[in-house]
């Protein structure tokens, strides 16, 4: 069981030294993408409520079960649909041509 | 291959998506891309799902599963497509929320199923762990989403003895915990689950409306970390790597977002700032004059500038007025004028909100400029137009120090040849501070609501 923990904490560790590195790289421009796509993906706990509901055995683990799922597929979609929205205004647009001697 | 191994490599696939995702973030040309691919990970892990077995037999109740789904689905597609911009930041509260309410749940319900075997001590310590984050991030996010939609004030809300109250409320969670981890009593987790929601609420409730920005990104954290504890509960690589990479990412931007105010995350969380309307040197009704003109007279300047920077704020975007704005600065480039934008960190409801506001209104984010580019612009910049700012122009943030938001970092729009500051009316900004600016021989005051001005100041340009 220890071991178990051990191999945990080490994937723990590393998860958080990369994710500083890699959400350090990201400008300030795209920060509410940045939040509103990292809040999609802790929506993965979508697995985890699966697991649950698909292993209860009393009816009120069925209901605590089923709410998580709702809410965690709540959390998952709406995430990734609002970081889609909000990156697809991100285009890069070609400058407006200056028409300096027409405007003369 | 065994089913078991299969399916932790489909795992390990979609971790890797999510950090693509991320990464991709780095560039606004990669952005959309990295969540494509992310979405495409989270949906391979979900699908893989349905096929792993636990506790030594296929999921159960797999009909409720997907029925949950569906209604999930169905609610989240239409208010995540529907949802105004400026209202972007409750809508990521509320989805931070319910995640962390699931990720609560899933605790509880995991702690319901191992409690009778005797679990080992660490085993029922992430467990808890995981009620009390995800409860917190929870009624928390369900609060900040009040502020931020109205429902009640965006001032800080304060009580006799608030701190103390709270901190006695934490010590107790962590009493309650401790007995747990002893006792193993199941009652008990219904307490902590009862002081968890009261203290998110109670955590949130002083915390003002400025401040709520660094207040998501805290509370995404805490959701990511609630997760992560989770994944160490079902043994899941793939929670643990997701949750902690939230986690750091929510911690980061907390501390970018507080550096940016100039104060301490400590500050931010448990100071109640702008609770009381401080009135700074020279605020006490005291008449000082002022210069004002018609947004007629300030575009014979604008005609005449060769570079203008355009410093905007929330009142833009609740004035509705991004629109006319970029009308404006294409005119001017039309006329060979340069023009940027200077964005504050903290302008907006959440990190990097502005941003998200003028890319809706079709800006190039080419001309966005942060804070320390734009100050370096300003030098030499003929005219800076304030409009929907104030406190990240407050002048007294460099030269005051009685003043509440002394030593945040601002956009010094007095660098400038000359400032236009358009405002609704003499009242001070959301902080409810007093701006010199307002009062310096450089700055012409534009009277009025910053749409119907900015499209006059359009007209008269296109004229001059």
């Amino acid at each position: 069981m220890g071991n178990v923990l051990l191999q945990y904490s080490t994937v723990l560790m590393l998860s958080i030294f990369i994710g500083i590195e890699i959400v350090a790289k990201v400008p300030s421009i795209l920060h509410t993408p940045l939040m509103s796509g990292s809040n999609a993906i802790h929506g993965v706990i979508l697995v985890g409520s699966m697991l649950v509901l698909g292993n209860a055995n009393t009816n009120l683990e069925e209901v605590l079960g089923f709410l998580a799922v709702l809410l965690a597929t709540l959390n998952v979609v709406g995430g990734f649909v609002v970081t889609d929205r909000m990156l697809e205004m991100f285009k890069p647009k070609k400058k407006v041509e200056k028409k300096e001697e027409a405007a003369q | 291959m065994s089913r078991d191994t299969l399916i932790n490599l489909l795992y390990l696939f979609s971790a890797t998506t999510f950090l693509l995702a991320i990464k991709g973030l780095g560039s606004p040309k990669r952005a959309r891309l990295g969540n494509v691919v992310a979405a495409v990970g989270m949906t391979v892990a979900v699908v893989a799902t349905f096929f792993k077995y636990v506790d030594g037999h296929p999921l159960h109740h797999v009909g409720l599963i997907i029925l949950a789904m569906a209604i999930g689905f169905i609610v989240a597609v239409p208010t995540a497509r529907l949802v105004q911009m400026t209202a972007m930041p409750q809508l990521v509260a509320i989805f931070n929320g319910v995640g962390g309410g699931a990720a609560a749940l899933v605790s509880i319900t995991e702690f319901m199923h191992i409690h009778s075997s005797n679990p080992a001590t660490y085993v029922t310590l992430e467990v808890l762990l995981g009620v009390l984050i995800g409860t917190v991030s929870f009624s928390g996010s369900a609060i900040a989403y009040a502020k931020l939609q109205e429902l009640m004030t965006g001032r800080p809300v304060t009580y006799p003895g608030q701190q103390v109250i709270n901190g006695l409320m934490g010590v107790a969670a962590v009493a309650l915990i401790v007995t747990m981890l002893i006792t193993g009593s199941m009652v008990l987790l219904w307490a902590l689950l009862a002081i968890s929601f009261v203290l998110g609420i109670a955590f949130v409730l002083p915390i003002g409306g400025a401040d709520v920005p660094v207040l998501i990104s805290l509370l995404n954290s805490f959701t990511g970390l609630a997760v992560a504890a989770s994944g160490f509960t079902l043994g899941s690589n793939l929670l643990i790597v997701a949750g902690t990479l939230v986690g750091a990412s929510g911690i980061l931007l907390t501390r970018l977002m507080s550096k940016a105010m100039g104060r301490s995350l400590a500050n931010v969380l448990f100071s109640a700032f702008g609770s009381a309307t401080t009135g700074g040197p020279g605020a006490a009704g005291e008449e000082r004059p002022v210069r004002s003109a018609s947004p007629e007279d300030v575009a014979v300047l604008l005609g005449l500038a060769t570079k203008v920077v355009i410093i905007p704020g929330y009142g833009l975007a609740v004035a509705q007025a991004q629109h006319v704005l970029r009308e404006l600065a294409e005119v001017l480039e039309s006329k060979g004028i340069e023009v940027d934008y200077a964005i504050h960190p903290v302008a907006g409801r959440m990190p990097g909100h502005m941003n998200v506001l003028l890319a809706e209104a079709n800006v190039p984010y080419e001309q966005l400029k942060e804070m320390d580019e734009a100050n370096i612009e300003l030098q030499t910049a003929d005219v800076a137009i304030v409009v929907g700012a104030n406190d990240t122009v407050n002048p007294a943030a460099k030269d005051d120090p009685s003043s509440p938001i002394y030593g945040m970092p601002i956009i010094n729009a007095d660098l400038a040849e000359n400032v236009l500051f358009l405002k609704r009316s003499m009242r001070p900004g959301f902080a409810g501070i007093e701006n010199e600016l307002l009062y310096n021989p450089k700055t012409t005051l534009v009277f009025g609501d910053a749409k119907d001005t900015l499209t006059k100041m359009v007209a008269a340009v296109k004229q001059n």
